[in-house]
């Protein structure tokens, strides 16, 4: 697991990825109201998940953004105040579970698979589509993983990245 | 089915009757297709109806009326067009905390986003540029969105609510609920502040001999200003305000100083820029207060009350942030705090004020301050003064000096030109036995003077003193100071005589040339019932000092007009 870990950190140190939970009413115009205030910042979203929470009529949405700290604490202040957002909260650092799902599509012949395949077993990827000319791989994980898994199987020819975006549940009593 | 149906309301006669409901008198607006079944169930209500002539206007009208009042104004137009120009309205509104509600009418729901006739994506266009909106797809919801809308615009921070009506739904049958409840779970209201933070303030008070406190728009919204000039009193702490937050704080009381900021009083800023402490309450750090935000009181100790957390260490960091209603917070502060040790701070604050007097040159013609500074004396403080924006807002804004909120009316945030005039009709129709005052430019004048049928048409007798110099004077006079004197788009040769103008409209119209004329011409607009346009023909090329350039320091203040070029300001605008 060394290597991967570093190539991790080459990735985040350059612009530290930030997890922001934002749960809100299911109403229209939710989702535009959100992103409204990362753009009127400039800041870039990385990934946006958003799904029905547990109570009806809510949302979650889970956003990774990089940026600031500061500026990301003014972004979060205003979410707060829109009037469909309960409740904004930046979990970096906190302790939390986060997962991520991808499906990778490698355009490969025959003899490279046994390498792929060692790969995806190293990473716990399973194969869900074993074609004449290509492979697709489903990997799920923490977003890291992902990140590492991906770069190491980039030099057989990656042909189609789909990925979940991170998804993270505060651990214990503590509440998303 | 059929029958039940024809037993039910329109959307729009609910709608308009949730209105009457929640006391509302006026509303602004101006027809259109989208919108005809809303001005159809008007036609049968005890609501007055103000047409205007733009609605651009409208929206400036229910403006002036909420700031006057506090109640929201209301705005009605129609779809496409009709609701884009409502969009600057709602910008002003929103950069200084107005109340007000947006009716906009919308194409029939199954023709929405094909580019149906007067079609636009309002709701999407006025997003960053609204407190809240809706888009009615359900008649049953109206008289909970209008019960939220109304809570939301007045609540808080106060701000412009849109709700976009499909004509079908104000068209077709409406089947309300009985009873109505709000669905605003991410909607809270702060009240009081933290004891925590409340004590950590004192805490900090108590230390400080040369305080400040610097009064904005929330004090003014909170109806705080009596709870301040009570904190002042007590902490024996001089006072500032904001260009929104003049009258807040009494501007004649021995401890105000005046407006602070870009164009405030040196002694103001001279204060501020020497204070040990500063507390804004219901202030923002904007920057035409703060200029150069580095430079801006490093070292003083500072304290922010504010209703909306967003603006805590927004501009700066803050030493102690409270949460709440100004009012509320002040109370609770004014328990908690004892008088200060401040002698020598207010003694060198009157050397400041006595050293660095507002003034005006006496001869050369006619000048801006002077007839402001004479209706001020003439009217005593007790009329409603709205403004555009340019040199006539700071003239006014300098020495026209208020005495209780809710008395200047101005779009600070925004800067809309073209706010003034309208924004008078607003207040004039919301509190009629005032003397309502609109001081304009001749620039942005222009921009709205064709409401100038809607006063004459409803007998709204808000009086206009057009300050006229034929030019875009605030930009004219930072090209003369900072760009070389090259001056580009802002000489406006050409314009109309606005004394005949007002005649065309039916409004009279009164002309001053000459200082000596100026008590003599003020007070016949004074006494004459009806709007009536004041026409002050300038001098063309006067400027307004003092002045912070943009971005610069509070130091760096021009009192005096300068005698070499200056360098081109780093701030904005």
């Amino acid at each position: 697991m060394a290597a991967p870990d570093l190539a991790l950190k080459d990735t985040t140190e350059a612009s530290p990825l930030h997890t922001i939970s934002v749960f809100v009413a299911d109403r229209p115009g939710v989702l535009v109201r959100v992103a409204l205030v990362f753009a009127r910042r400039g800041y870039n979203i990385e990934s946006l998940v958003v799904s029905p929470a547990a109570e009806g009529g809510f949302s979650r949405m889970t956003i990774t953004s990089s940026g600031d700290p500061e500026t990301l604490g003014q972004i979060i202040q205003q979410l707060g105040k829109l009037v469909d957002v309960i409740k904004a909260v930046d979990h970096t650092g906190d302790s939390a579970y986060e997962a991520e799902i991808a499906l990778i599509k490698i355009e490969c012949d025959l003899d490279q698979r046994t390498e792929i395949l060692q790969v995806a077993e190293h990473y716990g990827a399973k194969v869900v589509d074993y074609a004449s000319e290509s492979l697709m791989l489903r990997v799920f994980g923490a977003s890291e993983k992902l990140d590492a898994c991906v770069a190491l199987l980039r030099p057989y020819g990656i042909v189609e990245l789909v990925r979940s975006g991170k998804i993270l549940m505060a651990r214990g009593q503590k509440r998303t | 089915m059929a029958d039940s149906q024809e037993a039910l309301p329109t959307g729009a006669e609910v709608l308009i009757r949730c209105f009457e409901e929640q006391g509302v008198e006026h509303i602004f607006g101006l027809s259109g297709g989208a919108a005809i079944p809303v001005f159809d169930a008007l036609v049968d209500s005890s609501i007055e109806l103000i047409l205007t002539r733009h609605e651009q206007g409208a929206t400036h009208m229910a403006d002036g009326y909420a700031r006057a009042t506090g109640k929201p104004g209301i705005v009605l137009v129609t779809s496409g067009p009709g609701a884009t120009n409502t969009v600057t309205g709602l910008l002003t509104a929103l950069m200084d905390s107005a109340p007000m509600i947006v009716l906009t009418g919308q194409t029939l729901c199954e023709n929405l986003g094909y580019d149906a006739f007067q079609e636009a994506d309002v709701t999407g266009i006025t997003y960053p540029v609204v407190k809240h909106s809706y888009m009615v797809r359900d008649s049953a919801d109206i008289p909970r969105i209008v019960k939220e809308a109304f809570h939301i615009a007045t609540t808080g921070r106060p701000g412009p609510v849109l709700i976009d009506l499909p004509k079908d739904i104000t068209q077709g049958p409406c089947e309300a609920p009985d009873r109505v409840e709000m669905n605003l779970p991410g909607y809270t209201v702060p009240g009081r502040a933290a004891a925590a933070d409340l004590d950590l303030a004192a805490e900090l008070i108590a230390q400080s001999r040369k305080p400040i406190l610097y009064v904005g728009n929330g004090a003014v919204i909170a109806g705080a200003g009596k709870a301040v000039m009570e904190l002042a009193e007590k902490l024996r702490a001089p006072m500032v305000n904001t260009l929104l937050g003049k009258g807040a704080a009494d501007e004649t009381h021995p401890l105000h100083l005046g407006m602070l900021g870009m164009h405030g009083t040196a002694y103001a800023n001279k204060a501020v820029d020497g204070c040990d402490l500063i507390m804004a309450i219901g202030a923002r750090w904007d920057d035409r207060i703060t200029g150069d935000v580095k430079a801006f009181c490093p070292t003083a100790t500072k304290i922010h009350i504010d209703v909306d957390p967003s603006e805590f260490n927004k501009i700066m960091p803050m030493d102690a942030t409270l949460c709440g209603d100004a009012k509320l917070v002040i109370e609770d502060l004014l328990e908690r705090v004892s008088p200060l040790d401040t002698e020598e701070w207010l003694w060198q604050c009157n050397e400041w004020r006595e050293r660095y007097p507002l003034k005006y040159p006496k001869k050369g013609g006619l000048r801006a301050q002077h007839v402001l500074d004479r209706l001020d004396a003439l009217t005593a403080g007790n009329s409603i003064v709205t403004s555009d924006v340019g040199q006539h807002q700071m003239w006014a804004a300098q020495f026209c000096r208020t005495r209780e909120g809710r008395r200047w009316i101005t779009s600070g945030g925004a800067g809309t030109m073209g706010f003034g005039f309208p924004a008078a009709i607003g207040a004039k129709m919301a509190r009629p036995n005032e003397e309502v005052w609109a001081v304009v430019g001749d620039g942005g004048f222009q921009m709205t003077l064709c409401e100038l049928s809607t006063a004459a048409v409803h007998g709204v007798a808000a009086k206009v003193l057009v300050i006229n110099n034929n030019f875009l004077g605030m930009v004219r006079q930072w090209q003369e100071l900072f760009f070389e004197n090259r001056l580009s788009g802002v000489d406006l040769e050409g314009n109309p005589d606005f004394v005949k103008l007002a005649e065309a409209y039916g409004v009279k119209g009164i002309r001053i040339r000459r200082p000596g004329d100026v008590d003599r011409k003020l007070q016949e607009a004074r006494d004459h019932d009806g709007p009536v346009v004041v026409v002050a023909e300038v001098v063309k090329e006067d400027n307004v000092f003092p002045m912070i350039p943009a971005g610069a320091p509070l130091s760096h203040m021009i009192i005096e007009p300068p005698k070499e070029r200056l360098e081109k300001p780093s701030g904005s605008t």
